[in-house]
């Protein structure tokens, strides 16, 4: 465009003009939130009420993370056999699969976080201790041991946050997996096959691989997601920041320092990694 | 399993997709060292053909040998089978997250169970006879048609493969690359590999071909010498298609 010589009058028009758009296309919205957390910052650090706000609510942090990044890689495990199953050309594997995700997706995460941890668990646990108890009703006591060995009882309230969290969000992954698998042309199956790879291996080595690189943004997304849905555990009494500054505001009546440190917290753990999301989003398709 | 016995027979092949009907009754013998080429009109079949050889489509009915083996459905043993058909596709496939040495390695390892080293000392020696050693570390997304089709050429030999199936391969290269991946094809035909093309290059019929296979709405209407072919077609359809691809 530079290279007309009778041009350059347009051309400092056009600079102007997109200087303007920088000026409109900058991410105003950032800076206002890195100021919003300065300031918070800050009034953390100076003020007494707010730094005995947050002394007491960072106490909580430890358990938000521990319940989201163990619930995550379960619901990985869970997302990827359900997404395997959704594809797969066995009706059992295939319809089940299919039940677990449409189950999933029909409920809202807080009542299945109750239903699970309060019935589901519960549930299992007990049909897991009662053929304990019939395998020593018949005389295999070494055997029934293993099957009672664990109990309700021992059984916590974060453990079982962390299995709703994991098995409601294993729905969610599973769609990404498959969307990622079914987006691998169909040539590169045949490819490993005719080289005499089995199903199994030709998924291990060449489909998922590319499947995976595929949806790591999406996947990254959900992790970001299930930060903010760990916050729904509180609703068991699970100590996460939720729950130590709803504590915090019960006991103390001071609301606004509890929420609005709270509400911080999130938004400093999810900017981040939304960032980080977006730059391997950035260096992935570099690398296409 | 003497020599003399055909290394692939086909026989009553019918393979149908809903109501077409894609191979519709062939039996075809295969003998081991020859060169086979299969031509015909587009939809003609010779595709399905190819790809019912190494169960890619499993047949509606019929039989296929290898080998003095007949293909059963069961998984265990195409897969066995599979190993030793190589297969080169029109679109290359190569596996776009393995560099060119690792696409040649993988199956070697997974399959044949060879260690890193010796996989790696065959897979050179392939990618010297396809003519691109120099090539070992890179993408296949960095390489010409023609170089992609060399390697997956490579890939297929690295199995040391009894048979070898070429499915179009040199449909979806730029003119100037159709050569060296003829090059190579001609080659192994005359280091005795036994192949099956589906191609449409008539130099390679001429100078390579010991049998050519011309088909038309599944069926095999002519089975005979490249000779043959050009100075006696014996069907009226292959004359047509004749007339129509030497025209130009």
């Amino acid at each position: 465009m530079a290279e007309q010589p009778q041009a350059i009058k347009p051309i400092i028009e056009l600079d102007d003009f997109s200087s303007k758009r920088k000026l409109r296309d900058l991410p105003w919205w950032f800076f206002a939130l890195i100021l919003i957390a300065i300031y918070v910052f800050f009034v953390i650090s100076t003020n007494e009420e707010y730094n005995a706000a947050f002394d007491f609510i960072k106490i909580g942090l430890q358990v938000t993370i521990k319940t989201t990044l163990i619930a995550y890689v379960f619901a990985i495990i869970f997302g990827l056999l359900a997404g395997l199953g959704r594809i797969s050309k066995s009706l059992v594997l295939n319809n089940l699969s299919r039940l677990y995700v449409e189950l999933i997706r029909g409920i809202p995460i807080l009542v299945l976080i109750f239903f699970i941890a309060l019935v589901g668990v519960p549930v299992l646990v007990d049909g897991i201790n009662n053929f304990g108890y019939w395998l020593s009703d018949q005389g295999l006591d070494f055997l029934g041991k293993i099957f009672t060995a664990i109990t309700n009882q021992d059984i916590s309230m974060n453990t079982r946050a962390i299995t709703a969290l994991a098995f409601t969000y294993g729905a969610y992954l599973a769609e990404i997996f498959r969307a990622g698998i079914q987006s691998i042309v169909k040539g590169q199956m045949e490819a490993a096959r005719s080289l005499g790879m089995s199903y199994g291996q030709s998924m291990r080595y060449v489909i998922l691989p590319q499947a995976v690189r595929n949806v790591l943004p999406a996947l990254g997304n959900d992790f970001v997601a299930m930060v903010k849905d760990s916050s729904l555990v509180s609703v068991l009494a699970v100590r996460d920041i939720t729950q130590v500054s709803r504590l915090y505001a019960g006991s103390t009546f001071r609301f606004r320092e509890a929420y609005i440190i709270l509400a911080v917290m999130y938004l400093t753990m999810t900017v981040i990694l939304s960032l980080g999301v977006q730059l391997l989003e950035r260096r992935l398709r570099k690398h296409d | 399993m003497t020599d003399q016995k055909p290394i692939i027979v086909v026989k009553d092949l019918y393979k149908y997709f809903g109501e077409i009907k894609a191979v519709d009754g062939v039996s075809l013998d295969i003998d081991k060292g020859k060169v086979v080429v299969v031509i015909g009109p587009s939809g003609s079949g010779k595709s399905t053909l190819l790809r019912c050889i190494n169960h890619l489509e499993e047949p509606t009915s019929g039989e296929i040998w290898i080998d003095g083996e007949r293909l059963t459905r069961t998984a265990k043993q195409i897969n066995e089978i599979r190993a030793e058909i190589g297969m080169v596709f029109q679109l290359f496939n190569l596996f776009p997250h393995l560099s060119v040495l690792e696409n040649v390695t993988l199956a070697q390892k997974v399959i044949r169970g060879r260690s890193q080293d010796e996989a790696n000392q065959i897979a050179m020696e392939k990618l010297k006879r396809v003519g691109i050693p120099e090539k070992a570390d890179a993408y296949p997304s960095n390489l010409s048609g023609g170089q992609q089709q060399r390697v997956a050429i490579a890939r297929a030999l690295a199995m040391d493969p009894k048979i070898m199936l070429f499915d179009e391969p040199t449909s979806a290269l730029d003119p100037e690359m159709i050569k060296e991946v003829l090059d190579v094809m001609l080659d192994l035909a005359q280091e005795g590999m036994t192949m099956v093309c589906v191609s449409h290059e008539m130099g390679f019929v001429r100078s390579a071909a010991d049998e050519v296979v011309f088909m038309d709405f599944g069926k095999i209407v002519e089975h005979t010498t490249p000779d043959g072919l050009f100075n006696n077609p014996q069907n009226d359809r292959t004359k047509l298609f004749l007339s129509q691809i030497l025209e130009h």
